[in-house]
């Protein structure tokens, strides 16, 4: 267990190498070793999302993967999605639809909604159906979820307006 | 001018924007230079000795820096966390509550799975597990008792020797004479009804860090809801004056069950005896097994009632599986017997509860405490009158209900602070009706009967609720004003999601006359305010909002008083708005900065205006404490329409609507978040959430795998209407709503269930209602159908 390698993953578009025990997963790595702290690890299962982060672009639970799994591969995280504009639209209607409360499972929902957004660009109105499937891999113990999904329908409507006006 | 005010607007929340960009900062977030991470290893029998205990080769594995066992703690107080009764409450009802130490390590003896038997240090979490998994634990099982009624018994083990038997405490509460009311009325009848463990489950699991050094003492970063209270326990323990520990809570992942735990007093201790940083991080098959587990009551009810339904007089003897220790007493079986009128005007009735010591994790209060178990149950017995008269389940509950010219209305029961219970407002025979109207109620019976006929299974379900709120000690709040006009409110509650950065402003800006962008919260700090209550029992919007309030109000007659003195005016002319002080005739006269320097003596200031030749204190800053006299008493009405699916089990719900009574809303934003998350909450205890322990008892629900909680995907449209009744406990009209939501859910959603099956004349008696519960009910009704209707056809 001792013996360290060292990997090389794409952070936020920033090439970091880290010296590390094998058995490291992918959300330790970032939150212990690079610093990330929007990364929250709510069940190290694969069930509640909270440490939903993109690999190569596709949501992915970093407590399910081992950094050295995904060596040399894009991670980007909800500081690497700061300023973009489809996950602005997502954070100003998290806001005005009281899509929080403790905050914790926040960063996961963003990242994945983020994604079904942008895959979904140009597209047809997001439905509240799709959403919904979309957060099965996303628990939220405080909202309910009924803001959260309002809140989702509304960025895509507003991001689809921005995109294709 | 008009002096614009916040209250009862919907202000997008203050706090949002740390967390929208994912720097909230939790206990896991927070770098000490030099911590160590701490694994405790626990124990996996529910009950044995501990012959032997082995930590050398743990001791010796790579990067271990201390290993903490029972044998280390010789220099520790005892933790005694037993909560009894006030004496208000002791004197009336003359309780049987009996206490036993609790080990913060197990020594000779483990109780249950679970149970912290060593502290693992080293330098990170890898290696503490590391070293955990090689302690060496030999163990000679002991019989465990995993139900209340075999641990009452006779020859049923005892848990803890000192108690004699395993019975912790015994409360009996009667009004009326329902012995006679049930031997006179027209109808009676008995029932069990069991509501199993449920586990709060919030999303951030539990952690605490703890530095400790010889000058500063001893620092602990705690998930905790109640800072000063976790302080006072530590103090105590580990033999520490409060003043010199300073308890921080910063962001928290949810809670939904308050409490001081072992870890947050071990994790200390190992710190201090180690001299360096430690801190653990609770992951989630540790949280599923130790923290806020709820609910577990078996209710054995009688009732008698008459020909229209109305309930004459109604018995409930109550078992409540305890774990091994009982850390809130009568708090939670308590409340239970004082929610359980609920809503309905019920003047013969007893109750006892029996706290029954087992082999499981410590029951404890978690969202809804006692309370949903209560709803639970009279909500099933007015549907089984419903049944048994053959009258529309909402009729029932019509003659019921307490008319509202009886309001504010004396239950007959006491609380469990020893005052009467009183629902000091509302209209209840009006909320039912609007929410029965919101869901369209009738136009559902005629649509049911249509699907019915096309052999679907359709129901629909009413339950109510009360929820006595703004409980507990006594909230603080400190508000000053700086130089620059910016506003500190620093409160002695306790934010983990209830949007208080916003709301409290809201309740300051009023009261002072400030713009809320003015406004900043800090809160979850015993270094902020010398006292603080905490935020549990839906108490915060109350009392925390009242103390605020108060202090705000203070300060703003201070600030008049400095003003008139300094610049001549006549201070009952002056007004406050927008942080400018003005006179009768509208012109400004100072700001609120202006003052704060002047009282302050900051540069602006001059020495002659110092304020304490005037009589007033210096600095612009007040300090105010609310208790409330008792609990003010919110409501709410849930009605909900769902679909069974016979061949699975599973129920899909369609609609959901409340009708809630918070008193006057603060935030009707905030209030509907707390309503629709507390809803959910009660979705999850209703269908799919459940503690399960095997036969040797291992809890076999240790992952959300397992343990579900629900979905988006579970989650029908939720309706929230209000009402709004003032309190008349406070001067905000505040009534609290954490709670309410999670309270009703779990008996509308069976109560709607048992109608959907109607045609298969189901009795379910249990909650939660899994989908492979209720196809063994399905299975169970239609065996008997068969035999009493070959065809197999079912009519109604």
């Amino acid at each position: 267990m001792n013996s360290s390698v060292e990997v090389r993953l794409l952070v936020n578009g920033e090439w970091k190498t880290v010296l590390i025990e094998p058995r490291r997963l992918l959300a330790d790595v970032l939150r212990e070793c690079l610093g990330i702290r929007s990364v929250h690890l709510g069940c190290e299962e694969g069930v509640c999302g909270a440490c939903t982060v993109l690999v190569d672009g596709a949501p992915a639970t970093s407590c399910l993967l081992l950094a050295v799994q995904v060596e040399d591969r894009s991670i980007t995280t909800l500081e690497g999605l700061d300023g973009n504009p489809t996950m602005a639209e997502l954070q100003i209607a998290f806001h005005k639809n009281f899509a929080l409360q403790c905050g914790f499972c926040t960063p996961g929902m963003l990242v994945n909604l983020f994604s079904l957004l942008d895959d979904r660009e140009g597209l047809s109105p997001l439905s509240e159906e799709e959403v919904r499937v979309r957060l099965d891999g996303n628990l939220c113990r405080c909202t309910g979820y009924q803001s959260i999904v309002a809140a989702a329908v509304q960025a895509a409507h507003a991001n689809s307006g921005r995109v294709d006006p | 001018m008009t002096v614009a005010t916040t209250f009862g607007k919907p202000i997008l929340r203050r706090e949002d924007s740390r967390f929208l960009k994912g720097q909230g900062i939790f206990v896991s977030d927070i770098e000490v230079p030099g911590t160590a991470e701490a694994a405790i290893l626990r124990s996996s029998r529910a009950h044995a000795l501990i012959k032997n205990l082995d930590v050398s080769e743990a001791l010796a594995s790579p990067g271990v820096v201390a290993i903490v066992t029972a044998r280390d703690l010789t220099d520790t107080g005892i933790y005694r966390p037993y909560h009894k009764s006030p004496p208000a409450f002791a004197d009336l009802l003359n309780p049987l509550e009996k206490g036993h130490d609790v080990p913060l390590l197990a020594g000779d003896r483990v109780r249950r799975v679970g149970e912290p038997i060593a502290v693992v240090v080293a330098e990170d979490r890898y290696l503490a597990e590391d070293a955990a998994r090689l302690v060496g634990i030999d163990y000679e099982p002991l019989e465990p008792v995993l139900d209340p009624e075999a641990g009452l018994r006779p020859g049923a083990p005892v848990i803890h020797d000192e108690l004699g038997d395993n019975v912790q405490s015994r409360v009996r509460m009667s009004t009326g004479d329902p012995e006679k009311a049930i031997a006179d009325a027209d109808n009676s009848a008995a029932f069990r009804f069991t509501i199993r463990r449920q586990i709060g489950s919030p999303l951030g699991t539990r952690a605490v860090l703890a530095r400790y050094e010889t000058g500063e003492g001893l620092t602990v970063w705690s998930a905790t809801q109640m800072q000063h209270l976790a302080r006072k326990v530590i103090g105590g323990i580990l033999g520490l004056a409060e003043d010199r520990i300073r308890v921080i809570c910063p962001d928290m992942g949810g809670s939904f069950g308050g409490g001081v735990y072992y870890e947050d007093i071990l994790i200390p201790y190992v710190a201090r005896r180690i001299g360096r940083p430690v801190r653990w991080v609770e992951d989630r098959a540790e949280n599923l097994v130790n923290a806020r587990h709820a609910r577990d009551q078996i209710h054995d009810v009688e009732v008698g009632f008459d020909n229209q339904g109305r309930i004459l007089a109604l018995r409930d003897r109550i078992l409540v599986d305890m774990g091994i220790a009982n850390f809130y007493g009568l708090v939670v079986p308590y409340n239970t017997i004082s929610h359980l009128p609920s809503q309905y005007r019920i003047e013969n009735y007893e109750a006892e509860a029996t706290c029954v010591i087992t082999n499981k994790t410590p029951n404890a209060p978690a969202r809804g405490a006692g309370r949903v178990t209560a709803a639970f149950v009279i909500e099933r017995v007015l549907e089984r009158i419903a049944r048994h008269l053959q009258i529309d389940p909402a009729d029932v509950r019509r003659v019921n209900l307490i008319p509202s010219d009886a309001m504010p209305y004396n239950t007959g029961v006491p609380y469990r602070d020893g005052n009467p219970s009183v629902y000091d407002s509302g209209d209840f025979p009006a909320q039912f009706e609007m929410a029965l109207q919101a869901i369209r109620y009738e136009d559902f019976r005629i649509r049911q009967e249509r699907l019915r006929a096309e052999g679907r299974y359709v129901g629909i379900g009413i339950a109510a609720h009360v929820e006595g709120t703004g409980f507990g000690p006594p909230e603080s709040a400190i508000v000053r004003v700086d130089g620059a006009g910016q506003v500190t409110i620093l409160s002695g509650s306790n934010n983990h999601g209830q949007s208080h950065e916003t709301t409290l402003a809201q309740v300051c800006a009023d009261a002072l006359g400030v713009d809320i962008r003015t406004i900043s919260l800090q809160d979850g700090d015993t270094a902020l305010i010398g006292q603080g209550g905490g935020t549990f029992a839906s108490r915060t919007a109350v009392t925390g909002s009242m103390a605020v309030s108060g202090a705000a109000r203070k300060l703003r007659r201070k600030a008049i008083k400095i003003a008139a003195r300094r610049f001549g005016v006549d201070a009952r002319r002056l007004t406050i708005a927008d942080g400018a002080i003005r006179d009768g005739s509208g012109s400004r006269v100072t700001t609120l900065a202006e003052v704060a320097r002047i009282a302050g003596k900051e540069p602006g200031g001059q020495p002659s205006d110092c304020p304490r030749s005037s009589g007033v204190e210096a600095s612009l800053e007040a300090m105010d404490l609310f208790a409330s006299p008792t609990v003010t008493w919110a409501s709410g009405t849930h009605v909900v329409i769902l679909e069974v699916d016979r061949d699975t089990g599973h129920v899909r719900l369609e609609r959901y609507v409340i009708v809630h009574d918070a008193g006057n809303i603060i935030n009707p934003a905030v209030v509907e978040g707390q309503i629709v998350g507390g809803v959910v909450h009660g979705i999850g205890n209703a269908l799919s959430e459940e503690a399960i322990y095997d036969g040797a008892g291992n809890l076999i629900t240790n992952s959300f795998v397992d343990y579900r909680l629900p979905r988006a995907r579970d989650i029908p449209p939720i309706e929230v209407h209000h009402q709004e009744f003032p309190s008349l406990l406070n001067d905000l009209g505040i009534k609290g709503c954490g709670e309410g939501g999670t309270v009703g859910a779990p008996a509308a959603i069976v109560n709607a269930v048992e109608d959907a099956l109607h045609p298969l004349d189901l009795r379910i008696t249990e909650l939660p209602l899994q989908p492979e519960k209720l196809l063994r009910y399905i299975h169970e009704a239609e065996g008997a159908a068969r035999i009493s209707r070959p065809t197999g056809q079912l009519k109604r």
